[in-house]
């Protein structure tokens, strides 16, 4: 009775043993150097992607106005406030005019003045048109007489200079009612200029849009060009995109866009590319594109941050791999092909990619090879690996 | 010839096994204690392999970017990629912060924080994850990031850095600073702005506080303010340029003329290891040392108690054996298989529930097949140490004893 009971305690015993070998040759083949990586694959496929350009951008406003006086001055009244709409022409703020009121009255008493002096000079005229006419008679009459020698030669002389004295007497009338016409003239002239003068401190509106600030109060002092207001026109309203210049390949005018604006997110807006700027900026290494929105939101506003998506038109087909099987080893770029079970580093050049993170590769591989995307650590030539579907960690 | 170690174990064998067990569970802890030590040194390591280079700038009398803080323009790398000998150089910054689950994504989630370092780099440059597990690599240039599935985020998730939201696109393993903190890859521009834009409070205060001084907002001249707030918002900072060396150029040659004539500081490799090994971590690496030290003389005392017990436990039965003639030989064998045989049984088990709970450690456990050897040579030598002790008891017992007492 003893020997079945020994057995099978020797037996269990020997099971123990071999379960625990079992286990420790377990965690040294799945931990360790001894363990392979684990990797997933994909095969190279032919297609054609569509490559898109991505950059963030602000609401700009075309058309602005910096609305402020020629001159240094005081501002004496705002007559709009910030979010007011204002049409072409509308007087928006005045500057103190100082004396040019004052002046302008001044002027306006020479004119008075001036008519007086006209009227003067044209009575001073018809007194010597009078004289004239009657020294002429007077002289005729003479003539006659001496020609009959009623009269002597010396008192006719004396009444033909009295005509001739008196027809220089007309002439100088006539000048001097021409001076004071002219001077009439020349007051008006001046008045019409201060008056200009007086029109220049009243800041109007350029064209129609919205007061978006009021930057002086009245009695503050403003240098010439400072704004008092600024205008800008809300059907101007753009987007100045900042896209970066190694992933700008392809931007034109034109373009589609897709744009998010991050005070709604969840709507999308379209618009197009509607410059692109010539100049790029080297210190940020980006590159302008403005974007005109197809249609405004309401409420949009100047200085939003807005996400822009710049669609380019589809490749021509060619192979294409996700871009995480894209690996660099020393200088050069290449993916892990799996060739029988073993790893092979085939540089390969790489041609555009897309958003989502297809890579078009356009030398070193064919279609249908067995590339390696994801893996659990870096691979080399001689590391063991093991394909699987997907790697621990990764979510669907 | 029957064995007498064997008869012995199966005529006790539950006792047998238990106790190897408890031994195993000790061995074990000895095994995850070493392998937390390995593990920081490796976290250090990987820091390094991750980045990628062979060089690291960084601004002149720091030992940045990991161990200090260190600033540099971002335009040196422009500077640095005209040496000779330097195959490709990128500008990267580091961070290490809370990163929030944004807003709106389920209660569950929502506002879940995770400690993280931040890393900002150009994308194909050095700096940039070398592997992903799943998902792609960052393709637009702003507000997508690739995390390291120990940071727990998901594909397609947000996640909140600072004031702009990031979605998750691609998953990578084994990233992590020298604190093991995972890492969240950011574009560079992105990573710049999180770094050093300040909240909108003190941005307020800042213009307020410039706007309040007369020299710079004077009366005479528009925009001056304006374009003075400005600069003060941009910022062209970095924490360090990461440099790959041309094949066959050794990196000193490289790293000497940045040092005397770009008036920067450049680290090797090596010389990098020697900060992160040497100094950042070497009060804790040490700490852990220093435990793992007590730890293996805690054990070796206890397994040998152990035995020594298992021995006096049966000294009545060694007695019987040595009253009806058992060679000393054949007692000190028997004694010496057990004490052999339970080390083995308990290395076994140490390092098979050591891998099994290494995973559930938060930081990274490295269990080496080089400390693993070395532990099951230790622990043998205990044993037969411990057995000799024993022994000699076994070997004093008067055969009287067994008729007597």
């Amino acid at each position: 009775m003893k020997l079945p009971t020994n057995w099978s305690l020797r037996f269990g015993l020997g099971l123990l043993g071999v379960l625990l070998i079992v286990a420790l040759t377990y965690v040294v083949m799945r931990s360790g150097p001894l363990a392979p990586t684990r990797v997933t694959v994909t095969q190279a496929t032919v297609g054609s992607l569509s490559p898109s350009l991505f950059g963030i951008g602000t609401v700009e406003a075309r058309l602005a106005y910096l609305i402020g006086p020629t001159a240094a001055g005081r501002v004496s009244r705002v007559l709009v406030d910030v979010g007011d709409t204002v049409t072409a022409g509308q007087l928006l703020a005045e500057m103190d005019p100082v004396d040019l009121d004052e002046r302008a009255a001044a002027l306006e008493a020479s004119i008075a003045r001036a008519a007086s002096v006209i009227a003067a000079a044209q009575g001073q005229r018809r007194d010597a048109q009078a004289r004239s006419v009657l020294a002429a008679n007077t002289a005729r009459r003479y003539v006659e007489l001496g020609a009959q020698n009623f009269m002597n030669a010396s008192a006719v002389e004396a009444k033909q200079q009295e005509h001739a004295s008196a027809d220089a007497a007309v002439t100088t009338a006539d000048a001097n009612l021409a001076a004071a016409h002219k001077d009439t003239q020349r007051l008006e002239a001046e008045l019409a200029g201060l008056q200009q003068q007086r029109d220049n401190v009243r800041l109007r509106a350029p064209a129609q849009g919205v007061v978006i600030s009021r930057d002086a109060e009245a009695g503050s002092t403003v240098v010439a060009g400072q704004a008092v207001l600024r205008l800008m026109e809300p059907e101007s309203l753009w987007i100045r995109v900042r896209l970066d210049q190694g992933r700008s390949a392809g931007l034109i005018k034109g373009l589609p866009a897709s744009i998010i604006l991050r005070s709604n997110p969840s709507v999308p807006l379209t618009g197009k590319v509607a410059r692109v700027e010539t100049t790029s900026d080297s210190i940020t290494e980006e590159r302008v594109a403005l974007v005109a929105l197809e249609t405004l939101p309401s409420g949009l506003s100047t200085g939003e941050l807005a996400e822009v998506t710049l669609t380019l038109p589809a490749t021509a087909p060619a192979l294409l791999l996700p871009n995480p099987a894209i690996r660099r080893q020393a200088d050069q770029v290449g993916v892990w092909r799996l060739e029988g079970g073993k790893l092979h580093f085939a540089p390969v050049r790489i041609g555009q990619t897309s958003l989502d993170g297809q890579v078009q590769v356009l030398e070193g591989l064919k279609a249908g090879d067995e590339v390696v995307v994801f893996s659990e650590k870096d691979l080399s030539a001689n590391s063991r690996i093991k394909v699987v579907d997907t790697l621990a960690g990764s979510k669907p | 010839m029957i064995s007498l170690a064997g008869r012995d174990i199966l005529h006790s064998w539950g006792k047998f096994v238990l106790t190897g067990i408890g031994l195993g569970l000790l061995i074990g802890v000895t095994l995850s204690m070493a392998g937390i030590y390995r593990g920081m040194v490796d976290d250090a390591q990987a820091l390094l392999d991750n980045s990628g280079a062979d060089l690291w700038v960084v601004q002149q009398d720091t030992q940045g970017p990991y161990a200090e803080s260190s600033s540099l323009r971002d335009d040196v790398v422009r500077s640095v990629l005209g040496l000779p000998g330097v195959a490709r150089a990128a500008n990267v910054t580091y961070l290490t912060m809370q990163v929030r689950q944004s807003q709106g994504q389920g209660e569950a989630r929502d506002g879940q924080e995770v400690r993280a370092m931040i890393v900002g780099f150009e994308p194909g440059q050095p700096g940039e994850p070398g592997y992903l597990v799943a998902g792609r690599h960052i393709t637009r240039s702003h507000y997508e990031a690739v995390v390291d599935v120990r940071t727990g985020f998901a594909l397609g998730e947000r996640i909140r850095i600072r004031r702009h939201d990031y979605t998750v696109v691609g998953l990578t393993r084994r990233m992590v600073s020298s604190g093991g903190d995972p890492m969240v890859f950011i574009p560079l521009k992105d990573a710049q702005e999180a770094q050093f834009l300040k909240d909108n409070d003190a941005i307020l205060n800042d213009r307020a506080r410039t706007a309040a001084n007369p020299a710079l907002n004077r009366p005479g001249v528009p925009g001056l303010l304006e374009a003075i707030q400005a600069s003060q918002a941009a910022n062209h900072n970095v924490n360090t340029v990461l440099v790959q060396v041309q094949p066959g150029v050794p990196a000193e040659s490289v790293a000497e003329p940045i040092r005397r004539w770009k008036h920067l500081e450049a680290y090797t490799r090596a010389q990098m290891e020697e900060i992160l090994i040497a100094k950042l971590i070497a009060t804790s690496a040490r700490q852990i040392a220093m435990f793992l030290v007590i730890l293996a003389v805690v054990s070796a005392a206890i397994v040998a108690f152990i035995i020594y017990t298992m021995t006096l436990g049966k000294i009545r039965e060694i007695a019987v054996l040595k009253l009806i003639g058992t060679r000393n030989r054949t007692i000190a064998g028997m004694i010496l298989q057990q004490a052999l045989g339970l080390g083995l049984i308990g290395f076994i088990v140490g390092k098979v529930a050591a891998t099994l709970w290494a995973p559930i450690f938060p930081k990274y456990v490295l269990l080496e097949p080089g400390d693993a050897v070395r532990g099951l040579v230790a622990v043998m030598l205990i044993c037969a140490l411990a057995s000799t002790l024993a022994i000699r008891a076994a070997l004093k017992v008067d055969p009287a004893a067994a008729i007597g007492g």
